[in-house]
């Protein structure tokens, strides 16, 4: 590899970087062909993590990150002052194969800034992708970034070559789109999400291949003053009209060369934390929008107990519940049992009856679950009605990070 | 009950295993007789080894813990499956689904760390190039040091990935080889057998390092998934110290600049020009069509619409037929010509007519050396929609014929019943009038006795579509002055 081509890509890693989306989940499985190169395991691989504690899975990186756009909270907005560079496809179909050779990643995660017109740039995108999966046999992973001007005969194209595609909200309001990111148009961001969807169900009902790893978004959290309500009320209506596989909170983090029309603070880490918790108790928990919103106080999740805690101490007519009789829906609403540790006692509670040594082997959150529920030989002493459950339950304030 | 020593193969000998507790179970011998011993002497209880035992009928949730913990590294794995085994037998059948059970709690979290040291040495395991293989194809080579006893398990996942080149896995306990064709297996290897650079690992280290954003340094987290025990095989993982060392006087840095004006203009022209990115003519917008893969493969080329702008009457097909397909024109084929014939007999010029399909490939199934049709679904119409709507904005015809289901859909995009709504039609809100008939080739479908008559009918739907065109073009003469006229009437 030579230096050139080192400089262009630490610069265009380090453009990529902000956006959270890391998966290599979804797609069906697939070999290579004879000749060819790559695979998909269905649940992704993350080959390492970086100190920041997020998975590397895909060569995530910019195609350019010249853009014409001039989104304040974004590093590559055309007003700031960043190194520039740009790839050739070519450039980026070698980094991929021979990363990809030697085992580093799942695949490729493409972006880039916005050269020339919306139509230009996603062509270069699609470039990619098609030399990777032509020239190459290429059956490892693709996700490539959506830009929703472009024009819709595009994005069915993209569709063709990338296991996932993404178009990013960024921004929940249409107020702070306008306010933060003059370029970008709410209407066609949602116009796009819409004939993503459509066609990525259709193609799923004819049997034909066309993104199958769905799409997915991300949202910034904090450079705006949306609440986590509203934030979590426009995830759920994305997943329910658009069939969103994944949406990402990305906590606002400060960027080299800032724009002046954003603070510049430590990211708000916890409460992107929070709603991820939030988001996967609607995907997961059967927890409806309306559940979350019943956890929040003036719109904000709680950043001391987790939502699902949260939601349970102001539903506590509710519990006890006893795991031996409960529901599958109503153990789910227990604070500290997960999916997996409710799914293996309703499996075992066929065959046995369950004290509560036998629920501590299946939960590491039975200091939080203790208080609301019941088993053969335990239940809690009026512990559901004390006052201070919360504070006994609470997370000391903790760094997430490590200033 | 007399004590027995069972000796089984070093690492994961599931074969002698289960050959074992097969013999225990026949001969009704308790977990607490029995010793289970690593050894390369094949010994196995030889005074039984004779008869094979019938194999046993255990649950499946059973087999589902055997197979992964005899990977485990631990001595007493194989006392643990007969423990798990001999329960089983005496009438707890459904024990391993009672994930609470102390036993089977522990064999899940062993079978739980097998699964963890398989997912990452697939994620973890880093190749080097080493110089050419057999008939000068690639060769890889990667040292790897797992946990427990998995390279077997593991490798095939590598076959899968990397079949087009060779390589070598080694690690203290055995080796993995893949040459292109089969996978094999051989004694452990050395660090050393692995060349000790690769080209590109600086390249992959400043990703890494590029990767990471300082302002969320989190080492807790980046531990739990990638702990420290895999580091020293991981070329990146040299990048830490530094990263970690820089990250708070980084981001005090990013925190405390003031905001710089930026140094460049706004590119104001460069803004403009953006914005006009759609296609200016219908010459503009087939060369994009002619540029696009076909969505299902197999067309030798796009086949565009054929005509004037600004012709009143244009006529959207279904796709293209074989002949179409090789020729790169609509409507040439066997229906074509039977569309010419018509166009001809109701008084049509098709020199001045627009013809175009909704879908602009071929999509067909080969029989012999026939290509033969295929329709094209929904989602396959919905791609082309996009071109289709363009084209006939720019050729802005007064009435547009739907030639038969597909076209209907392409153009109202929704399904529509062809004999209910053939005649006058609506396609939403467009600067032109509808009109649905049957597609040509349905004629030629048809029994000799049926299509004279159905094709009399077609001439008729020509005709009609044809006045109406006619009667809009005398409207479309300013219409200051004059009565209105009833359209519906001149259909």
């Amino acid at each position: 590899m030579d230096d050139a081509l080192k400089t262009k890509l630490t610069i265009l890693a380090d453009a990529a970087k902000y956006d959270a989306s890391c998966a290599s989940s979804g797609a069906p499985r697939r070999k290579a062909e004879a000749g060819g190169l790559g695979s998909t395991t269905g649940a992704g691989i993350c080959h390492a993590y970086t100190p920041d504690g997020r998975c590397v899975s895909l060569l995530k990186i910019l195609l350019t990150n010249y853009c014409l756009f001039d989104c304040a909270y974004c590093v590559n907005r055309r007003s700031s002052n960043v190194r520039r560079a740009k790839f050739s496809v070519d450039e980026v179909v070698t980094l991929t194969v021979e990363f990809y050779k030697r085992n580093y990643i799942e695949g490729l995660f493409l972006s880039s800034g916005i050269i020339r017109s919306p139509d230009h740039t996603m062509e270069q995108l699609i470039r990619v992708a098609k030399a990777l999966r032509q020239r190459h046999g290429f059956r490892g992973y693709i996700h490539l970034k959506t830009i929703p001007e472009a024009s819709p005969w595009l994005i069915e194209q993209a569709g063709l070559y990338a296991d996932r595609l993404s178009i990013n909200l960024e921004l929940p309001t249409e107020a702070s789109l306008e306010r933060l990111a003059p370029e970008k148009d709410g209407a066609a961001i949602q116009t796009a999400m819409g004939q993503m969807g459509e066609r990525i169900l259709q193609a799923k009902e004819e049997r034909r291949r066309f993104a199958p790893a769905g799409q997915s978004t991300q949202v910034i959290v904090g450079a705006d003053a949306s609440t986590d309500e509203s934030l979590i009320r426009t995830s759920a209506r994305l997943y329910d009209h658009y069939g969103l596989k994944r949406i990402y909170y990305s906590a606002f983090s400060p960027i080299p060369d800032a724009a002046s029309i954003l603070p510049s603070q430590s990211p708000p880490l916890q409460r992107e934390h929070r709603l991820y918790q939030a988001d996967w108790l609607m995907r997961y928990y059967a927890f409806s929008p309306d559940d979350v919103a019943g956890a929040t106080e003036s719109g904000m999740l709680a950043l001391d107990v987790d939502p699902k805690l949260a939601w349970a101490l102001r539903h506590r007519d509710r519990f006890p519940v006893d795991v031996n009789r409960a529901e599958r829906e109503m153990l789910l609403r227990v604070p500290g049992l997960g999916v997996r540790a409710v799914d293996k006692i309703v499996a075992a509670r066929r065959h046995a009856t369950l004290r509560l040594d036998d629920v501590a082997r299946l939960t590491s959150g039975l200091k939080r679950a203790r208080p609301f529920l019941i088993a053969a030989d335990y239940a809690p002493v009026r512990l559901t009605d004390r006052l201070d459950l919360r504070a006994r339950l609470a997370e000391p304030p903790r760094q997430l990070s490590l200033f | 009950m007399r004590a027995r020593t069972i000796r089984l193969r070093p690492g994961a000998d599931l074969g002698g295993f289960r050959a074992a507790i097969r013999h225990l179970a026949q001969a009704n011998v308790p977990p607490e007789a029995v010793t289970w011993v690593e050894g390369d002497a094949a010994s196995l209880f030889p005074e039984e080894a004779s008869a094979a035992a019938p194999a046993l009928a255990l649950p499946r949730a059973v087999a589902a813990l055997v197979s992964p913990v005899v990977m485990h590294r631990d001595p007493e794995r194989y006392g643990l499956l007969h423990r798990l085994v001999w329960r089983v037998l005496q009438g707890e059948r459904h024990l391993a689904e009672v994930a609470s059970d102390p036993l089977v709690h522990r064999l899940s979290l062993m079978r739980k760390a097998v699964g963890r040291d398989l997912h990452k040495m697939h994620a973890f395991l880093r190749f080097r190039r080493a110089g050419a293989g057999e008939g000068g194809r690639e060769r890889f080579a990667a040292w790897f040091e797992p946990e427990h006893h998995i390279l077997a398990e593991a490798a095939p996942f590598f076959a899968a990935r990397f079949p087009s080149f060779d390589w070598s896995i080694l690690t203290p306990d055995g080796s993995a080889h893949w040459d292109g064709s089969s996978l094999s297996f051989g004694p452990p290897g050395r660090r050393e057998d692995v060349p000790e650079v690769d080209a590109f690992e600086a390249g992959w280290t400043d990703y890494y390092s590029s990767t990471f954003n300082p302002a969320r340094t989190n080492l807790a987290a980046m531990r739990a998934e990638m702990p420290k025990k895999y580091w020293h095989n991981l070329p990146e993982t040299a990048a830490i110290p530094g990263l970690v060392r820089e990250a708070g006087r980084r981001v005090g840095q990013m925190i405390a600049r003031a905001p710089e004006p930026p140094v460049k203009r706004v590119p104001a022209r460069a803004l403009a020009a953006m914005a006009a990115q759609e296609p200016a003519s219908l010459a503009a917008l087939n060369a994009i069509i002619r540029a696009s893969e076909p969505l299902v493969p197999g067309a030798t080329q796009a086949v565009l619409g054929e005509g004037p702008l600004g012709a009143a009457l244009a006529f959207v097909g279904e796709q293209p037929g074989d002949q179409e397909d090789l020729q790169g024109r609509p409507f040439v084929g066997p229906a074509g010509q039977l569309l010419s014939r018509a166009l001809r007999e109701a008084g049509i010029d098709r020199d001045r007519a627009y013809l175009t399909n909704a879908v602009k490939h071929f999509k067909f199934e080969v029989r012999g050396k026939r290509r033969l049709h295929r329709t094209p679904t929904a989602g396959e119409v919905a791609h082309y929609r996009w071109w289709l709507e363009r084209e006939l904005a720019f050729v802005a015809p007064r009435v547009v014929v739907a030639l038969g289901a597909t076209a209907a859909l392409a153009l109202s995009g929704r399904p529509v019943p062809i004999t209910r709504a053939r005649g006058p039609a609506s396609f939403g809100d467009r600067p032109y009038r509808g009109f649905i008939t049957v597609h040509p080739s349905y004629l030629l479908r048809l029994p000799d006795e049926a299509r004279s008559e159905a094709y009399a009918g077609f001439l008729d739907d020509l005709r009609r579509a044809a006045v109406s065109a006619a009667v809009l073009a005398s409207e479309a003469v300013p219409a200051a002055a004059g009565p209105v006229q009833d359209r519906e009437d001149a259909c």
